[in-house]
């Protein structure tokens, strides 16, 4: 997510970086660049002219010209700046003191609602153990209580719903009917309606009344235009709204969106959605998505995946193992699964630093059904071939390609990454370096 | 829509009292619509030196000027028909990432055929959507019009299969493909489409008569993107814009056009069936500019 801001940002800071100081001119420069990368990044025109003019003032009060470090002192600023305007802590769900706390969510159609009713409820039962109910309130769009229906009991979430067609009866007894039943917490899945449809928007206004809930969640499509900042202001308005749970985020959207609401309803984005998956769903931290936007990466969030996911003593061998250059394909093996269980490789590879001009990593293909061929040509290794994949000649090759139902081909592609990723990590850690001294820095 | 307008005729108005500022604040407006920020300047400026050099100063000729210049960049109206074949049927294959409006469009379109008096098939292979078939079913059954359907989680290239097999034994004028949404970024998924493209091609000894992306008119840059992917995967023929019933001015179709030849050919504006169009790029101008 917001890989193409962070792209523009990068090519940006690598030209000055190789400058080291700035002239006046290399500063204008820089602005107009980021003025296109936002506006291209579709963050609201009036929110970019507003957070340049931060940004050129405090430039020049920091006297970033004169300064041998500009590169660090413009991100800085712009990092500052960026996290400023998306807020600077991580929001939270307020609870109602007595439950069930009554949640309702409202945006335009096709935002992901319904899946997002899902998600949030998926969250709040697993992350705080709540008994959570949803609300059918969809009465327009053919099969969405079909589809709400599917979903949550998929996740052992009970359902209200009804053949009726009126939403504000619905949401009402849905919320009467697991008050007395004593769940925690009820979400009610409403109809996307435009913001500018006013007998909908009166009909959500009716809803709002009726059941009275305790947060609204405007859903957002993360890959909305310059028109988020109206789409939010109007149902602000209509019904007033506690946060914002941002959509599609899986996408190449460079969310700018996300940049643009806060700063203009001043409502936190509480929940961003990041997959197809029910539990591709996290709590939004604006300082982790302005350090994603300036390319340095999400780093925080796949440290906190891997301290839940990886065992430090098999880690710390791993280490050692690469150390003494001992890697084989039963560690492989290990790697590939303590990887999977961080999330999809795509949602991995998103929150790694670019490496800045690494075109390798740019173009890279990533995804999980790729790792199928090659755990099926491991798993047809002999335990002695995986422990020492140097013994593998031909006819090894031979059955293992029949073995796996790939090709000696695909074995030998397998077996070459395999030595490039050994050599890479190797480099990785540092310890390749005085090898190709002092040739490496004309590289 | 109409604060576009209203802004525009102020901005005219300026530019009779030659003020440079007009075209910066002109430039903010396209911007605002959605235009892509490059494109906007690549007009402004062609625009700009032709008033220029031509000494205009009449806001009615720059009006003309500015118009005659995105509607020649969004092409003539022949070329934004939807394409049919002699043989029958002709295929139709609706794709897109999430939550756009496919299936309605797909509702849509069905109803303008068989208001034709055509006969129309529908394939529902979004079979990963939970709920995705009984949508389609509940707007086919409304039509009066047949399915073909398998299991949820099916493969949807079986569904195709299935569905030209059915329209050559009943003599379908038009079969149109309900594809499930997806992520341009997942590679996954895209691979999918491109099987789905491969049986239709050997079903039926051609490619869909058209490989229509369904673009949300809210979507703001990320359109390029998402047209990009899909037309490097699929070769699509044309776009259709939704949710034009709203705010968003779609100007991002610009980019779609200029930068991929991609014409827009349909319009949906609304929640009923009747609510779609072909797209006219002179009463596009005219709306965005009046």
């Amino acid at each position: 997510m917001f890989d193409f801001l962070s792209a523009k940002f990068e090519d940006l800071f690598y030209k000055i970086k190789n400058k080291g100081k700035l002239s006046p001119k290399d500063l204008d420069q820089a602005f107009r660049e980021i003025k296109l990368a936002l506006l291209e990044a579709d963050v609201n025109f009036k929110v970019v002219k507003d957070l340049l003019e931060k940004i050129k003032q405090k430039a020049v009060g920091d006297r970033i010209t004169e300064s041998l470090t500009p590169y660090q002192q413009v991100v800085k600023i712009v990092n500052d700046e960026i996290t400023r305007i998306l807020g600077s802590s991580t929001a939270k769900v307020n609870l109602a003191a007595k439950p069930p706390t009554v949640i309702m969510m409202v945006g335009l159609q096709g935002t992901g609602k319904t899946s997002a009713v899902v998600k949030l409820a998926n969250y709040l039962k697993n992350e705080k153990n709540k008994t959570v109910s949803v609300v059918a309130a969809d009465t327009y769009r053919p099969a969405a209580v079909d589809q709400l229906k599917d979903m949550s009991e998929a996740i052992g979430v009970q359902v209200y719903w009804e053949k009726t067609k009126d939403p504000v009866q619905i949401s009402k007894r849905g919320v009467q009917k697991f008050r007395k039943q004593g769940s925690d917490l009820v979400i009610i899945d409403t109809a996307g309606r435009l913001h500018i449809d006013k007998p909908m928007m009166q009909e959500i206004a009716s809803i709002k009344k009726s059941v009275n809930p305790h947060q609204v969640f405007l859903v957002l499509d993360a890959m909305t235009g310059q028109e988020a900042v109206n789409i939010a202001q109007t149902f602000n308005a209509q019904v007033e709204f506690d946060g914002i749970i941002l959509t599609k985020l899986d996408s190449d959207t460079r969310g700018g969106a996300a940049l643009s609401v806060y700063y203009v309803v001043r409502k936190p984005i509480k929940f961003i959605s990041t997959g197809e998956k029910i539990s591709d769903f996290a709590l939004f931290h604006p300082d982790r998505i302005a350090s994603r936007i300036l390319g340095m990466g999400d780093l925080l969030t796949l440290v906190e995946n891997a301290e839940k996911t990886i065992d430090e003593e098999k880690a710390k061998k791993f280490e050692q193992r690469i150390r003494k250059n001992e890697l084989n394909f039963e560690d492989f093996v290990e790697q590939i699964k303590s990887l999977k269980k961080m999330g999809s490789l795509q949602q991995v590879f998103s929150m790694l630093p670019k490496a800045g001009k690494n075109k390798m990593l740019k173009d890279i293909n990533v995804d999980d059904s790729q790792l199928k061929p090659v755990e099926a040509i491991i798993g047809s290794m002999t335990k002695e071939e995986r422990r020492k994949p140097h013994i593998i000649n031909g006819s090894r090759k031979k059955r293992i390609a029949r073995g796996s139902g790939t090709s000696v081909a695909a074995v030998n592609k397998l077996l070459k990454q395999f030595s490039n990723t050994k050599k890479m990590l190797r480099q990785f850690s540092g310890m390749d370096q005085e090898a190709d001294f002092p040739f490496h820095k004309m590289k | 829509m109409q604060k576009l307008i209203k802004n525009i005729n102020y901005f005219i108005r300026k530019i009779k009292n030659n003020d440079q500022d007009v075209w910066d604040e002109l430039e903010e407006q396209m911007i605002l619509s959605d235009v892509n920020a490059s494109c906007a300047q690549k007009i402004i400026s062609d625009v700009q030196s032709e008033v220029y050099a031509r000494k205009i100063n009449e806001p009615e000729a720059v009006k003309t000027l500015l118009k005659q210049k995105i509607a020649a960049l969004l092409g003539n109206h022949q070329r934004h028909r939807l394409n049919t074949s002699e043989k029958k049927p002709t295929v139709y294959l609706l794709v897109g990432v999430n939550g756009v409006g496919k299936t309605s469009t797909l509702a849509k379109l069905a109803h303008m055929l068989q208001k034709k008096e055509k006969r129309v098939l529908i394939a529902a292979a979004d079979t990963y959507r939970a709920a995705a078939v009984e949508q389609l079913q509940a707007y086919a059954q409304r039509l009066g019009i047949d399915m073909v359907r398998h299991q949820r989680n099916s493969d949807p290239g079986a569904v195709v299969f299935d569905s030209i097999e059915k329209s050559m034994a009943k003599d379908i004028d038009f079969l149109l493909v309900d594809t499930a949404g997806r992520m341009q970024t997942s590679y996954n998924l895209m691979e999918e489409l491109k099987k789905i493209k491969r049986v239709v091609l050997k079903k039926t000894n051609k490619v869909p008569d058209e490989t229509l992306l369904v673009v949300d008119s809210t979507t703001g840059q990320n359109a390029i993107f998402q047209a990009t992917t899909f037309h490097k995967a699929l070769d699509l023929t044309g776009v259709v814009l939704t949710k034009t019933d709203g705010t968003s001015k779609g100007g991002i179709i610009l980019s779609l056009q200029d930068e991929l030849g991609l014409p827009v050919k349909m319009v949906t504006y609304g929640e009923k069936l009747e609510h779609i169009a072909y797209f006219d790029p002179v009463k596009y101008v005219d709306m965005l500019i009046n």
